[in-house]
């Protein structure tokens, strides 16, 4: 008896599978929720993302990115991840996409694809104000130390132009270097304009501290075209869903209007015509 | 000489992440992690040897200290108690004006104080509990000789404790290579810190790491093998006879 049932629902659910593959439009169908999608970011990165008083994730970021995932008709989550470890983290199939201020870079586009670029910040360079630095003066800045955050462009940047003369630290988080500099053991940081602005308020009169030279955005093969999402090599379907979604932002200036919320610098970077080509109805 | 470099250049073409500057890095970080072990393992040995002496003291001023001092030191993990004297000092308002911030303004002093005040704490007990535990004899022999208390401590008591001590103590000093792995974390680049640099700037945690774990399990084997060579002559006596 019990024998006889098991076999009736085992053909059912073969028929059944049967039929949801013969029929793909009616298995779609009934697939109608929105497609899961998991997606990775480093807290906390004001103001891009921090975690506020109640324990949710919000900033510039997020917002941006739920605004993307809503265009794309998709419904995201978010995972928190380091920064050491986030490719790593998307390659192992933790979360499907990284939106975490990650720039395009050649060694990066080895290991993950990128979608166009949503935002792109110069760098910057900073010390303490009473401190008579000439930034430009290669040789005066021999034996000075510079903080910089492990791994990232502006790390590459400073190993790559001033690693000769300059004393570089290496922070496993961006808090460390302006803690360190703070103390007095830094006499430079090279920082992320946005990060150097929330953290030092270097542009503030009365701040101890300074910006040294101009804001720094090349050469692009350091630097990159901006910051963009990062998905797995193969995903080549989730990532025209984001540009899409990217181009649409641009084109009906919901972008500046969430840019604006949270910043009084332009950080845009409006995808071209060409690249949004393909999206455009 | 000109035929290694060859073979050198060789083995490394078509390596895009071992190349002879990530080498360097892993040379410069190996000195350092040696440089910092032995540096602290020498500084812990000298302190702890008085610290172990004054903990079996029944004066209660010296022995209650240096349990306090071994248990919160031995009670607490390495890495708080780098953070806390690397990044803690700071609060104390104007220590970058005194004598002071010449030690604390590096990375490498506040790791090596660190680590020292670390490794005293456990040398401090393993030599405690080898001195407690002497045979009743040999210290019954040496009051039969009319020994002063220090001259006992000096020719019977210290001599055997430190021979018996010694496994233990070569468990610790290999605990310590492993422990100083942490000191990346305050910009120090060691061995860890190399691993990490070459992590974050190929995004290849495989090679990275398991190229220094290599490393590591060298250094660990020539100090068992160091240690193993001692303890064949110095504990020759405790040995069954004929082995």
């Amino acid at each position: 008896m019990n024998k006889w049932i098991s076999n009736a629902l085992l053909a059912g659910t073969l028929a059944a599978t049967a039929l949801a593959a013969a029929l793909p439009g009616q298995a779609m169908a009934q697939d109608d929720a929105k497609q899961q999608v998991k997606l990775g970011i480093d807290v906390p990165y004001e103001p891009f993302v921090v975690r506020n008083a109640d324990g949710d994730l919000e900033g510039f970021e997020i917002d941006l990115g739920n605004e993307l995932c809503a265009r794309a008709n998709l419904d995201c989550s978010w995972v928190e991840q380091s920064w050491d470890g986030i490719i790593p983290g998307l390659l192992a199939r933790k979360y499907d996409a990284i939106l975490s201020s990650m720039a395009i870079t050649p060694e990066r586009e080895r290991q993950v694809m990128f979608s166009l670029p949503y935002y792109n910040t110069p760098s910057v360079w900073i010390a303490a104000r009473d401190r008579e630095i000439d930034i430009s003066d290669k040789a005066s800045l021999k034996g000075l130390s510079v903080g910089v955050q492990r791994g990232t462009i502006r790390d590459v940047y400073v190993t790559q132009q001033y690693g000769d003369v300059l004393d570089i630290h290496r922070y496993g988080s961006s808090q460390d270097v302006v803690n360190d500099l703070k103390s007095g053991r830094l006499d430079l940081t090279f920082e992320d304009f946005p990060i150097a602005v929330e953290a030092i308020d270097f542009r503030n009169d009365d701040s101890p501290y300074k910006q040294l030279g101009d804001s720094i955005k090349t050469p692009t093969s350091i630097f990159g075209e901006g910051a963009a999402v990062a998905f797995r090599q193969r995903d080549k379907d989730l990532a025209a869903k984001f540009d899409a979604a990217i181009c649409s932002v641009y084109a009906d200036g919901t972008f500046d209007k969430l840019m604006k919320q949270y910043f009084d610098y332009d950080l845009s970077t409006p995808p071209s015509n060409e690249d949004c080509a393909p999206y455009q109805q | 000489m000109e035929q290694l470099n060859g073979w050198f250049t060789e083995l490394l073409s078509g390596n895009a992440i071992f190349t002879a500057n990530t080498l360097n890095f892993y040379w410069n970080g190996l000195v350092t992690t040696v440089q910092l072990v032995f540096l602290c393992l020498l500084i812990g040995i000298f302190l702890a040897v008085p610290l172990a002496i004054g903990r079996g003291s029944k004066r209660p001023w010296i022995k209650w200290p240096i349990y306090a001092y071994t248990y919160v030191f031995r009670g607490t993990p390495l890495l708080i108690q780098l953070y806390l004297v690397y990044y803690g000092v700071v609060f104390f308002d104007g220590i970058q004006d005194t004598i002071f911030w010449v030690v604390f303004k590096q990375a490498f002093y506040p790791a090596l104080i660190a680590f020292t005040l670390n490794t005293a704490a456990y040398t401090t007990e393993i030599f405690h509990g080898a001195i407690k535990n002497t045979a009743k004899g040999e210290i019954e022999a040496a009051r039969a000789y009319g020994m002063s208390k220090p001259l006992m401590m000096r020719r019977i008591i210290l001599p055997s404790a430190f021979r018996r001590a010694l496994p233990a103590y070569g468990n610790e000093v290999i605990f310590m290579l492993h422990a100083s792995a942490v000191a990346s974390v305050v910009t120090i680049m060691d061995l860890t810190g190399a691993a990490y640099y070459v992590y974050a700037r190929f995004y290849a945690p495989f090679q990275a790491f398991i190229f220094v774990a290599l490393i590591y399990l060298c250094l660990t084997f020539s100090i068992m093998f160091v240690f193993r060579k001692l303890e064949k002559r110095l504990l020759a006596h405790l040995r069954p006879r004929g082995v």
